[in-house]
């Protein structure tokens, strides 16, 4: 945290400074007859992490590929940083990294070879190239396999070499598609540490992913897309609260006494209850907190003892499900986008 | 800027150096760049030695192949054929190794790496003019593996050294040139074995229809004139003629032609592609 006003002051001072990190409108993208991208509009502020949710083949990969001059928009316009990402594509690249869906490393070479290979292409001179690899591959311990060919990397290593790839010069803006893709849970909670340390050194990141408990845990904002629109946009909280209520979920001791337990608590509560395969469980739709808590009451009361109870914000889950009509993990969609781009 | 121990612990993550970049370098130039990735390819024969073992064995079976199994039915004895079919091999080795620049940036757009050198603020057709920088080097190696192969088997070039070298430098450029169809390809098609097979069959014709392995006034006198328009067969003639000790001055200058006018369409061609197809 300290460091945050460490490498701003030392950020350049560049001539736009004011824009935000991000500022698109209305792109679409279509590979033939599929439409790709259908009208996204974003905006993400300089220093934000901001994440894209969405199912395979709801044009997250596309979008980010356009924000990163890889693909050209069939119409809307982009800028990145106050800088248009088809006419100055090449002062976009100036200041943004990209860490792809598929590790965008080469992987005939050795974990050094392409970090030297990188800071080169940078304009550092070759041992300052060799230096700067040397020091990325300790941060991002992978000092012991820096001479070996990155084919034989684990995939949480390539992609800790990906990401110190897009790091060679500390972007402005990172874009991370689908950064945790495939990964173990622990090289998982290694990729976030990465994304929340680059975040509070000032770097703007842009990420897409499938997981909802990604994006809550790391975004400051989210974009929920499906079907190539942006159908919600918001803090995580926000896009909780847009649901509308909380949550109440409980278990009974009993299950026997399930259809008591709904008849009282549809009463005190006045909405449905629902019930779903787990034979002891109920859950409904509450926004009252105190009326939560008046229902774990009066069922104590009737005798009707409780094993489990929780009252809380809805999940990203829920979330998706309400905004989308469809969950966001099961989708039928072939997945195009990613094969034609 | 703050020193890594000071950082390290206010980033719990082992970020600390990572994230302090110091000031950006400068740009590097076209030809630097361009450089770079030649270093790319010329260290990946360190780790693909595939691609190092066709520059290598390639030539040196068909050397012999050609010379001890055809020779002697082709040209009557195998020394008199070596004479005449060494350039020719010379030639078809390194024209041969041209496609697997096609295959290689295929290779690279389908594995993602691609993706990455598109996003860097370089000069765009570094990635590919490096490639064939690095090729380059392989051509040469390959060329010299049959030169002197052919010197030991018993081929003597009547031209002097400079005769050799301009021929050299003429397959060379020739080679380059022609790669741009190969990555025009590359970028067209959808993996690197569709570009490989393409190629093959687009190379095949153009190798045996030409002056490479036999006089073209033994064929028929259709295929004799069109192997007459086939620019393999103007590269070997020029060949033959410069290490023979002549020097074929309006072939050299047909052969540069034809090379400036495929760079010409194919280069800006791949270049197109490269920034729109994918």
């Amino acid at each position: 945290m300290t460091r945050r006003s460490t490498v701003t002051t030392e950020r350049d001072p560049d001539t736009d400074t004011g824009s935000p990190a991000i500022e698109a409108r209305g792109l679409v993208r279509r590979f033939g007859d599929t439409v790709a991208v259908n009208g996204v509009d974003l905006e993400v502020a300089p220093g934000e992490i901001y994440g894209i949710l969405g199912p395979n083949g709801a044009g997250k990969t596309t979008t980010i590929r356009m924000l990163a001059t890889l693909l050209r928009p069939d119409a809307g316009e982009g800028r990145v940083f106050g800088h248009d990402i088809v006419q100055n594509a090449d002062a976009v690249r100036g200041r943004v990294s990209l860490t792809g869906q598929f590790a965008s490393v080469d992987e005939d070479l050795s974990g050094r070879d392409n970090l030297v290979l990188i800071a080169r292409l940078l304009g550092y001179a070759r041992g300052d190239a060799r230096r700067r690899a040397d020091v990325l591959l300790g941060d991002f311990g992978l000092a012991d396999a820096a001479s070996r060919q990155v084919k034989g990397y684990s995939g949480g290593m390539r992609r800790r070499l990906d990401i110190a790839a897009s790091m060679v010069v500390t972007p402005d803006l990172l874009f991370l598609d689908e950064p945790t893709t495939g990964l173990d849970p622990r090289s998982r909670n290694q990729v976030w540490d990465i994304v929340r340390a680059l975040a509070d050194a000032g770097t703007t990141v842009l990420l897409t992913t499938q997981y909802l408990d990604e994006a809550d845990q790391l975004a400051d904002r989210i974009a929920v897309i499906d079907r190539g629109r942006v159908i919600a946009e918001g803090t995580p909280g926000q896009l909780k609260s847009s649901v509308g209520a909380g949550a109440l979920h409980l278990r009974l001791r009993d299950p026997g006494q399930r259809e008591d337990a709904e008849r009282l608590l549809a009463g005190v509560l006045g909405v449905p209850m629902q019930t779903g395969s787990d034979p002891a469980a109920l859950s409904a739709r509450v926004s009252d907190p105190d009326l939560a808590a008046r229902a774990f009451a009066e069922l104590a009361g009737a005798g009707i003892p409780v094993s489990d109870f929780a009252y809380g914000q809805p999940s990203l889950d829920e979330v998706f499900l309400a905004l989308t009509g469809h969950p966001a993990e099961e989708t039928t969609d072939t997945d195009d986008e990613e094969q034609v781009a | 800027m703050t020193t890594p121990s000071m950082a390290s612990q206010a980033v719990e993550t082992s970020l600390p150096s990572a994230l302090a970049p110091g000031d950006r370098p400068t740009r590097p130039s076209a030809l630097s760049a361009s450089l770079t990735f030649a270093w790319r390819a010329l260290r990946k024969m360190r780790y693909v030695p595939e691609q190092l073992f066709d520059a290598v064995f390639q030539p040196i079976v068909f050397t012999l192949l050609f010379t001890y199994l055809f020779g002697g039915a082709l040209a009557g004895s195998t020394g008199e054929y070596l004479q005449f079919v060494l350039p020719g091999i010379l030639v078809y080795t390194v024209v041969f190794m041209t496609m697997y620049t096609g295959v290689n940036l295929n290779t690279d757009i389908s594995r993602g790496v691609a993706d990455r050198f598109r996003s860097l603020p370089v000069w765009r057709p570094a990635v590919i003019v490096g490639a064939l920088i690095g090729d380059t080097v392989r051509y040469t190696l390959a060329s010299t593996i049959v030169l002197a192969l052919g010197l030991v088997l018993g081929y003597r070039p009547e031209g002097d050294v400079v005769g050799v070298l301009i021929s050299l430098a003429l397959v060379l450029a020739f080679s380059f040139s022609l790669s741009w169809i190969w990555t025009t390809l590359g970028l067209l098609m959808q993996t690197p074995n569709a570009v490989l097979w393409t190629s093959t069959l687009l190379m095949l014709p153009l190798a045996f229809a030409s002056n490479i392995f036999v006089d073209p006034a033994t064929m028929p006198s259709w295929l004799e004139t069109a192997v007459g328009y086939n620019p393999i067969t103007h590269l070997v003639s020029a060949v033959r003629d410069l290490m023979a000790g002549d020097m074929p001055g309006q072939s050299i200058a047909w052969l540069l032609g034809a090379s400036a006018a495929l760079v010409a369409v194919f280069a800006p061609l791949t270049m197109y592609l490269y920034e729109h197809r994918r």
